[in-house]
């Protein structure tokens, strides 16, 4: 299914949207306004970006504790996730699940996760529950390279293959779990490889392509909503900033690090649609402006927007 | 009132839910064609067929995460642990995933899942297929803990768990699945939260759990002898916890023994006596006693098993030592 005009627009438009997003949260926790840990998704953006272009309404998305971009492309409320960031009461959560646990479960957003490689049997549950109330839906899980080394990955894509949910497995492979880069933590090259285990498919690919992104889950979509099962998807990519911000980084040398930022998705798509002629420079500095308005309305909200109460500290551990 | 076991008991309160909300449905290892490994299950997969009845690999950290995404889309699982013992397996998704994602959503999340699983020793089942880790669950805010110590209160209790919208942890004893009583007829609930006075008297309190109720009334069958009126309480479910019913106890009797099958250390017993001691103090006239197997692991040997398990004698000690 090829993308019109518009939609490659529109692609482009929210990557510079996480962009903005994430840079402006970096800005705000290293001058100490923003509590608790956070993980950026700067360099990852066209991963999130181009799988969830392929979501329909009674999709369900599980994410990470990188989760900002996955629910900023499933079109979850910037403001809001401002907000909990800033661990306020207008925030998702009402300020009290932070950065790691937005949610926007009516939008199939199942949540961030502070647990590295939780969402995948969470996920394949989700896909269970749309393939046994028959609405056509799917279920998506981004995880790490990390993760691809935890029992869940293990136990949820064998599952998912026997009851052949409609799953898709996303693996983004940064190249490091925390500090370990993935020559330390698997003897592999592609994670993808692991598919065959669990005799589904598995591709790997350029998670800086977001067009090569789109169109995998494209692939892996269709097939999941024919009821022929799940797919792992490996999208090769690189976080920009640490594993956390205030992260040394100790790990990286400098000069990876630079080799990476030339294979940034946004300019990269940028110049790919200049080339096609689908973008002009001017629309370029717009979009720039348009998503740099938005972030700043939404810090305005999160700034705005009370502390919960402390009465609030004793709500919601039981529904009624 | 129709008499059946406490395992048809448990089939019935699952056949009931499935037939009333087709959102329910379980799974767990060998609980189709197997009918379960207690044989609970028995005979479900031919009525509701295996879309419903769900047999999945030896995987419990899938089950149990499988079980929080479906409930989270919708869905009402019962999932089945087959020991309790395995749930060290697959915690973090009851603990961090299931029992935290209502308040650490901000309260826009719902996860209707009631885990079946089967706690207890005397099957010489040993270390690892035995124990009562009730307590562990207990410890963590967002879940309900169940143990019910009859048939009719299995059914009755069961059907409240599916039916409730919070994550429920159902504790089945399996030295009870045999045993036989009245179940009522048609569809019959029971409150979660809601003790029993299992047998009435006024010179001292025993609390039990599970199959401690039964030695507790044998116990106090004994002591009735001897002139000796103990009252037994069954608290059902641990969490939520049904204080009044325990506090009006002891403002009766004014002593409390604490029974539970679980080790003391850590165990369920000793939040019980705190609550007594910090919100009834002045009712005790005797110092509070607990009754728990040893902070050992569970033993093979019968004999030793035996001597691990709480037993008759035990509770009345306990008792005449506070009288």
């Amino acid at each position: 299914m090829a993308l019109d005009k518009e939609e490659m627009l529109e692609l482009y438009r929210k990557m510079c949207l996480i962009r903005e997003f994430e840079e402006t949260v970096s800005k705000f926790f290293s001058q100490g306004q923003i509590p608790g840990f956070v993980h950026l998704y700067i360099g990852e953006e066209a991963v999130a970006t181009g799988v969830c272009a392929n979501l329909v309404k009674q999709d369900f998305i599980a994410s990470t504790h990188r989760g900002h971009g996955h629910g900023i492309a499933r079109g979850a409320s910037i403001n809001k996730m401002m907000a909990e960031i800033f661990g306020k009461v207008d925030g998702y959560c009402k300020g009290k699940g932070g950065s790691m646990h937005i949610a926007d479960v009516e939008l199939g957003f199942l949540g961030a996760n502070g647990i590295v490689g939780a969402g995948l049997p969470l996920a394949a549950g989700a896909a269970f529950a749309n393939k046994y109330l028959n609405n056509n839906g799917v279920s998506v899980c981004f995880f790490g390279d990390g993760a691809s080394n935890r029992a869940t990955f293990h136990e949820a894509l064998n599952l998912a293959s026997i009851w052949k949910l409609p799953v898709v497995f996303v693996n983004e492979n940064n190249m490091y779990g925390i500090s370990m880069s993935q020559e330390r933590h698997q003897n592999i090259t592609d994670i993808a490889d692991r598919a065959v285990a669990y005799g589904i498919p598995g591709v790997s690919i350029d998670g800086n392509d977001v067009m090569a992104v789109y169109e995998a889950t494209a692939e892996a979509v269709k097939r999941a909503r024919a009821g022929a099962g799940p797919t792992l998807i490996e999208c090769k990519t690189y976080r920009h900033h640490g594993h956390f911000e205030g992260d040394p980084t100790v790990y990286r040398s400098e000069d990876e690090v630079n080799q990476w930022k030339k294979k940034d998705p946004i300019p990269r798509f940028g110049a790919r649609l200049l080339e096609m002629k689908i973008m002009t420079q001017d629309e370029i500095a717009a979009i720039a402006d348009e998503v740099k308005r938005e972030i700043e309305e939404a810090v305005a909200f999160a700034q705005r927007s009370p502390v919960p109460a402390v009465e609030e500290l004793l709500t919601d551990v039981y529904c009624d | 009132m129709p008499e059946m076991t406490y395992s048809q008991a448990i089939n019935e309160a699952l056949r009931e839910e499935m037939r009333r909300d087709d959102k329910v449905f379980i799974m767990g290892e060998d609980v189709g064609i197997f009918g379960g490994c207690f044989g609970v299950t028995t005979g479900m997969i031919d009525e509701f067929g295996p879309e419903r009845v769900l047999d999945t690999p030896i995987s419990e950290t899938a089950i149990m995460g499988s079980a929080v995404g479906a409930a989270a889309a919708g869905l009402r699982p019962v999932p089945e642990i087959m020991f309790m013992d395995f749930l060290a397996v697959c915690l973090d998704e009851l603990v961090n995933q299931a029992a935290k994602m209502r308040y650490m959503f901000g309260g826009k999340a719902k996860v209707p899942l009631t885990l079946r699983t089967v706690l207890g020793a005397g099957l010489g089942a040993a270390a690892q297929h035995s124990q009562s880790l009730e307590a562990w669950i207990c410890h963590v805010p967002g879940l309900k803990v169940v143990m019910p110590s009859t048939a009719a209160d299995a059914k009755g209790l069961l059907k409240s768990a599916i039916r409730d919208d919070n994550p429920v942890v159902f504790l089945e004893h399996k030295m009870m699945y045999a045993m036989s009583g009245e179940v009522p007829d048609g569809d019959y609930t029971i409150p979660l939260g809601k003790a029993e006075i299992k047998r009435a008297g006024k010179d001292v309190t025993i609390v039990a759990t599970s199959l401690m109720v039964h030695k507790a009334l044998a116990a106090a069958e004994t002591l009735a002898a001897e002139g000796i009126e103990a009252e037994v309480i069954d608290p059902r479910t641990l969490v939520p916890f049904d204080k009044e019913t325990l506090f009006q106890s002891v403002e009766k009797t004014g002593r409390l023994v604490i029974v539970h099958e679980a080790v003391k250390t850590g165990g369920f017993g000793g939040e019980i006596a705190a609550m007594v001691a910090e919100e009834c103090f002045d009712m005790l006239d005797a110092p509070i006693k607990r009754v728990a197997a040893p902070s050992t692991p569970i033993p093979f040997a019968s004999n030793l098993e035996s001597a691990f398990i709480p037993n008759e004698e035990k509770i009345i000690e306990a008792v005449k030592a506070i009288l």
